[in-house]
């Protein structure tokens, strides 16, 4: 058996409450986009396209539809003899079970694992971020810098900066300064939670913090600080493409209308770097007669009477004659009845939005429809978002 | 339909629709925005549960394989049974090439397998179809051999063997597309019968130098055994000349037949291509149109199909047209009546047009 080089590790277990109605049945990861896509698609196409063969995915939070989801792994050519996906919720043990505490617990917890599959370098990922990162350049830098730890960043807009992981590096890349969410940043280098370790360094880390009873068990707050602390050698892996946390419906909804730009930043059109999904089995869509399409996307199995712009349109919704959907994202399944009148909205799978209805708030904020949701005329209208 | 296996005869006769398939098959045309011919035959036989699947390749069959390939998204790539290729028979004697004789150098496959019955269809037909009733009825009746077939107007029968059958279903006779009535039951090409039966034909047609299973084995037999007739209902096509590949092409941007076909039955597999949503730009104006995904839509399209991968550019009019995967058509070009087969480019400003009964088509990777 070839030696597995570098194990991924997705973190896919946050319930991700700032999506509201979007995440009660389903994890975050789990959450459509971009047409036909579900978040964790992202990391787990970029694992393939990297080369990465062998991917550990932590679940706790809601996990079913995830999971059913991920199914073999064969969707992103991950169902392999050796490696391949592999799904770790939380398990009992012999004295009890736990839940993951935390980002740095979920890998702690899962050690037996790793050491299992015995990789040199473990990279931790998200399962909640937007974005196409060849990880193999940033294993190589890891290498070439001789690092215990490398952690990827990108410059953020500095009024946002205090809602990540702040860094301040010397010129040769070395992490000199960390700080969690600061309120005064010293930079606007952010840490896209995106890790690479030398699995040896990361397991004397994971164990010490374990025995801390004051630790949250989190890695950007008490292990990337006890590594710098302990004059680890560190390193900046700089970023600049496309990368969006969507951790929030606005957000959510700004990385959706972002693809609909003429040349969008994250470009799903890229023949050298697909990203991949699980594909429903559904015809092309249709687009009827009278019907109006502009500066928009529309997966497969769609039907369109009525005026769609500005949108994200998923498989098989059907949006009726009369029907107008602008500035919003539609989820597989959903129908728009007749002369309904969709703005600035999002809404989830399954869902009916009866003939005549208004979905949109007044105020110009973005109007979630949960999953499964029946919207009859007049009573949306003024909705708050979930 | 644990009983039953498939056979998928692909040595069909493509001389009337040359242009397409000039470097593929006749099973492996692309239809209908994303799929190929044998996607329906094929799928048709997954979801009536037949796991056990052989296909009859033809002499081009690098573009099926290229298609199919283990079988993994029809769900056959299995441990047992699942896809099996069939090369074609290696020939001796060109009189003597024909199915017959492809089936009879199959027939090891046929002896070993499990079930009892086969089903045999060709691929030139587009509909979808649960076999189980197929297989219900064939029971019912006691047929030795039960052929499905669908009602055709005259104009329509392109080719096919026109069945006559008693009210209980007994074929009383069969002849290739003569008919004076204004309906006719057209074969489909799909034959249900004792695995045993089958080897019983196609041996006794090969010993007599017999080629063509139909003609050869069916016809010639017919009085010797109970062959029953199936009527199917949904939407049929057949594909067999350039003229019926537009029309049963075009008649699908009627969303019945669409919804019919697609939505109404169970799903029908192709390929994965793992193709990003189709984009519309700005200026994109589309109407009464099939667009598969990977598209990239600046133009106009109506009354059109595009396969995925199209790339229709600035102040393009795209009409009554069929373009093809990963066809582009640069910023001002005219394009009306006219198939454009996989990979063309129509450099900016070229304007193309057919004759609204017989497309004008554009061979692969052309470069206009």
């Amino acid at each position: 058996m070839r030696r597995t080089e570098c194990l991924a590790m997705i973190l896919a277990g946050g319930q991700g409450s700032r999506l509201g109605a979007l995440t009660k049945k389903i994890a975050k990861p789990a959450v459509p986009f971009g047409g036909k896509y579900r978040i964790i698609d992202f990391p787990l196409s970029n694992c393939h396209n990297s080369g990465i063969n062998t991917v550990g995915i932590l679940t706790q939070y809601q996990p079913l539809a995830l999971h059913n989801y991920i199914g073999n792994g064969g969707a992103w050519d991950l169902d392999r003899k050796d490696g391949g996906v592999f799904i770790l919720p939380p398990y009992a043990r012999e004295k009890g079970a736990e839940w993951y505490k935390g980002t740095a617990d979920a890998i702690y917890q899962n050690i037996n694992f790793i050491e299992m599959v015995d990789p040199e370098y473990v990279l931790i990922l998200s399962g909640d971020h937007i974005y196409t990162m060849d990880y193999s350049w940033m294993i190589e830098y890891h290498k070439m810098k001789k690092a215990d730890a490398t952690i990827g960043v990108i410059e953020v807009p500095w009024e946002e900066a205090s809602r990540f992981g702040i860094m301040d590096t010397a010129e040769n890349g070395r992490i000199t300064e960390f700080q969690e969410k600061p309120a005064k940043p010293m930079s606007n280098l952010a840490s896209m939670g995106i890790y690479v370790f030398n699995w040896s360094f990361l397991k004397s880390y994971l164990e010490e913090d374990a025995k801390d009873s004051l630790s949250s068990r989190d890695f950007g707050k008490n292990i990337i600080p006890k590594m710098l602390n302990a004059d680890s050698r560190m390193f900046a892996y700089a970023f600049d493409g496309y990368w969006k946390d969507v951790g929030t419906i606005d957000s959510l909804w700004e990385a959706n209308m972002d693809l609909l730009k003429d040349k969008p930043d994250l470009d799903l059109h890229d023949p050298d770097w697909r990203v991949f999904a699980v594909n429903p089995a559904m015809p092309p869509h249709f687009i009827a007669k009278n019907a109006k399409v502009k500066s928009s996307l529309i997966s497969e199995g769609a039907m369109i009477y009525g005026e769609v712009e500005n949108s994200v349109i998923f498989s098989g919704v059907k949006i009726a004659k009369g029907a107008k959907v602008v500035n919003s994202v539609v989820m597989p399944f959903t129908t728009i009845g007749k002369n309904a009148y969709v703005d600035k909205a999002v809404v989830g799978q399954n869902c009916e939005i009866c003939v005549g209805a208004k979905v949109g708030m007044d105020n110009g904020s973005i109007i979630v429809v949960p999953e499964g949701d029946v919207v009859v005329a007049e009573s949306a209208t003024g909705k708050q978002v979930g | 339909m644990k009983t039953v296996m498939g056979i998928i005869n692909l040595q069909e006769n493509e001389n009337s629709i040359k242009e397409i398939t000039s470097n593929r098959s006749l099973a492996s045309i692309p239809v209908a925005g994303r799929y190929r011919l044998i996607d329906f035959a094929l799928s048709s036989m997954v979801n009536s549960n037949i796991q056990n699947v052989g296909v009859l390749l033809p002499k081009k069959s690098r573009s099926i394989m290229d298609h199919l390939r283990s079988g993994k998204d029809w769900d056959l790539a299995r441990k047992r049974d699942g896809l099996c290729y069939l090369p074609p028979a290696e020939s001796i004697n060109d009189a003597r090439n024909g199915d017959v004789q492809s089936f009879h150098y199959h027939l090891d496959f046929i002896e070993h397998s499990t079930q009892q019955n086969v089903l045999i269809t060709g691929s030139n037909v587009i509909y979808n179809m649960n076999y189980d009733e197929v297989l219900r009825f064939h029971q019912n009746t006691g047929a030795d051999i039960t052929m499905v077939y669908n009602i055709r107007e005259q104009e329509e029968l392109t080719g096919g063997a026109v069945l006559e059958t008693a009210e209980n279903g007994l074929i009383t006779d069969i002849a290739i597309a003569s008919t004076t009535q204004p309906k006719a039951k057209v074969s489909m090409g799909i034959f249900l019968m004792n695995k045993n039966l089958f080897m019983d034909i196609i041996r006794g047609t090969y010993a007599r130098a017999g080629t063509d299973f139909l003609i050869d084995g069916i016809m010639k037999n017919s009085g010797k055994y109970a062959i029953y007739g199936y009527q199917h209902e949904g939407y049929v096509a057949t594909i067999n000349s350039t003229a019926s590949y537009y029309k049963a092409s075009m008649d699908l941007l009627d969303p019945d037949n669409w919804q019919k076909l697609f939505l109404d039955g169970s799903p029908i597999y192709t390929k994965v291509k793992d193709e990003a949503p189709a984009k519309y730009k700005q200026s994109a104006s589309v109407s009464n149109s099939m667009v598969a995904n990977g598209c990239i839509v600046e133009g106009t399209v109506e009354n059109s199909i595009l396969f995925r991968g199209v790339k229709v550019g600035k102040g393009v009019h795209v009409k009554n047209s069929i373009i093809l995967q990963k066809c582009q058509l640069e910023d001002e070009v005219f394009v009306e009546n006219v198939i454009c087969d996989k990979d063309v480019v129509i450099t900016k400003g070229k304007r193309l047009k057919g004759a609204s009964n017989y497309p004008l088509i554009v061979e692969k990777g052309v470069v206009i």
